[in-house]
């Protein structure tokens, strides 16, 4: 063990060793660390803050779903009353309408009886007459009946 | 293996510095006095640093926040587990912890890990490049002293400049005489103090150099078995990485805990 100069040329080297870790290796790996350590915590936030985000998206899309499904049942519901609604309404005009066909058709019987009565009428009364003339025929002679023909003649 | 000198011949061979010095501070033809420099410890320890911090460096000039490069990753991963143990540790604000912190721990490791090249690979390797096979070349730096104390004696000068800048001078006075008898004990305290800075370093630079001689002897004598090494060298490896990561750890931790204590009052 003797110990002599190279102490101190080791020295030299040590120090220069460190000026250059401290000048060249240290400050820009630190930099360099440090740096990506804070991307990856910003990547980090940036990937809770997406993941909340796609949670209120979730629950968005739920509410506008249960919505639409509310609004397309009350649209059913009321669709399904406006149908009951035209048939009752061409239900009523139905019963309008064949009440009026009916009345039409009992006005025409009516009047057609009525015709039918005239026609019955009007042979009644030919039936009569021609009855009376047979009847007539039978009984009159000019002779028994001359009074009442003068009169005729006369009422002329 | 080397048979010449025999079994303590190897071993000594294998434990010697490439030493170089100005023909002045020779004594008798050797390099023995304080004005020698090893060779092989400056020259591995500041290609393995300009090579692992260039590669740093150049990885850190690219980075960037996105998706990082697989080399980018592999760097961050490292900076990043040094990072975090100094955050656990060290509650001041510093610019240098951080990377005094990483310099230590990739630098230590990197040097501990030339442990793993088999012995003999590297220095038969140059002696025959060099063609002087008596040339010995020590490639494992932080079974230097020398290394592990001028580290350790650095830590100690910041320990003392991170002193001064949080509490001033005077604080760091009062400090030194005051705690954690009080005023009244002041002699004490200070070589309370004394004793416990100056031990710091002491075995921050003995715990490491320790470590790595013991592990760096013991791979030696594995190699003089011969063939018999085989199956007693990969174990003594696979346990030597836990020792080499470990003791890297031990020498960033305990440099980070003195800056801390540094910085912070009592």
């Amino acid at each position: 063990m003797n110990i002599n100069a190279t102490l101190i040329g080791q020295a030299i080297w040590f120090g220069f060793f460190i000026w250059i870790t401290m000048k060249y290796v240290w400050p820009p790996l630190q930099k360099a660390m440090a740096d990506r350590q804070a991307q990856i915590a910003d990547g980090l936030a940036a990937a809770e803050r997406g993941k909340h985000e796609q949670e209120l998206a979730a629950k968005r899309s739920a509410d506008a779903l249960r919505e639409a499904k509310e609004k397309s049942s009350d649209l059913i519901a009321q669709a399904e009353k406006r149908a009951q609604q035209i048939v009752e309404e061409a239900k009523g005009t139905a019963k309008v309408e064949a009440d009026k066909v009916v009345a039409g058709a009992k006005a025409e019987i009516d009047q057609e009886v009525e015709r039918a009565k005239q026609a019955l009428r009007e042979r009644v009364a030919e039936l009569a007459v021609a009855g009376a003339e047979k009847i007539l025929r039978k009984e009159i002679n000019a002779s028994a009946h001359a009074d009442m023909l003068v009169a005729l003649k006369q009422d002329l | 293996m080397s048979a010449e000198g025999g079994t303590a011949g190897y071993i000594q061979h294998h434990l010697t510095n490439l030493v170089v010095c100005a023909d002045s501070a020779k004594v008798d033809g050797v390099c023995t006095g304080f004005w020698s420099f090893h060779l092989d410890t400056l020259l591995v320890s500041g290609i393995l640093g300009l090579v692992v911090f260039g590669f740093m460096a150049l990885m850190a000039s690219k980075a960037t926040s996105g998706v990082p490069s697989g080399g980018q990753n592999f760097v961050e991963m490292v900076v990043g587990l040094v990072d975090q143990q100094v955050r656990d540790t060290f509650h001041g604000k510093s610019a240098l912890v951080t990377p005094l912190a990483i310099t230590i721990f990739v630098w230590v490791f990197v040097m501990n890990a030339m442990d793993l090249i088999p012995v003999d690979f590297l220095p038969v390797a140059l002696q025959a490049a060099t063609g002087n096979h008596e040339l010995p070349f020590k490639f494992v730096p932080t079974t230097d002293p020398n290394l592990t104390f001028g580290m350790s004696i650095t830590v100690f000068f910041i320990m003392i400049w991170m002193n001064l800048k949080v509490k001033g001078l005077g604080g760091y006075l009062h400090e030194i005489f005051t705690a954690p008898f009080g005023a009244k004990l002041a002699p004490v305290n200070f070589i309370f103090r004394v004793v416990e800075d100056i031990a710091k370093p002491i075995s921050l630079a003995l715990r490491l150099f320790g470590n790595m001689y013991a592990g760096e002897m013991v791979f030696i004598l594995i190699a003089l078995l011969g063939l018999y090494q085989l199956p007693l060298a990969l174990p003594w490896a696979l346990f030597h990485i836990l020792i080499i990561t470990l003791q890297a750890f031990v020498f960033m931790m305990l440099t980070v805990v003195y800056m801390s204590m540094a910085a912070e009052s009592h």
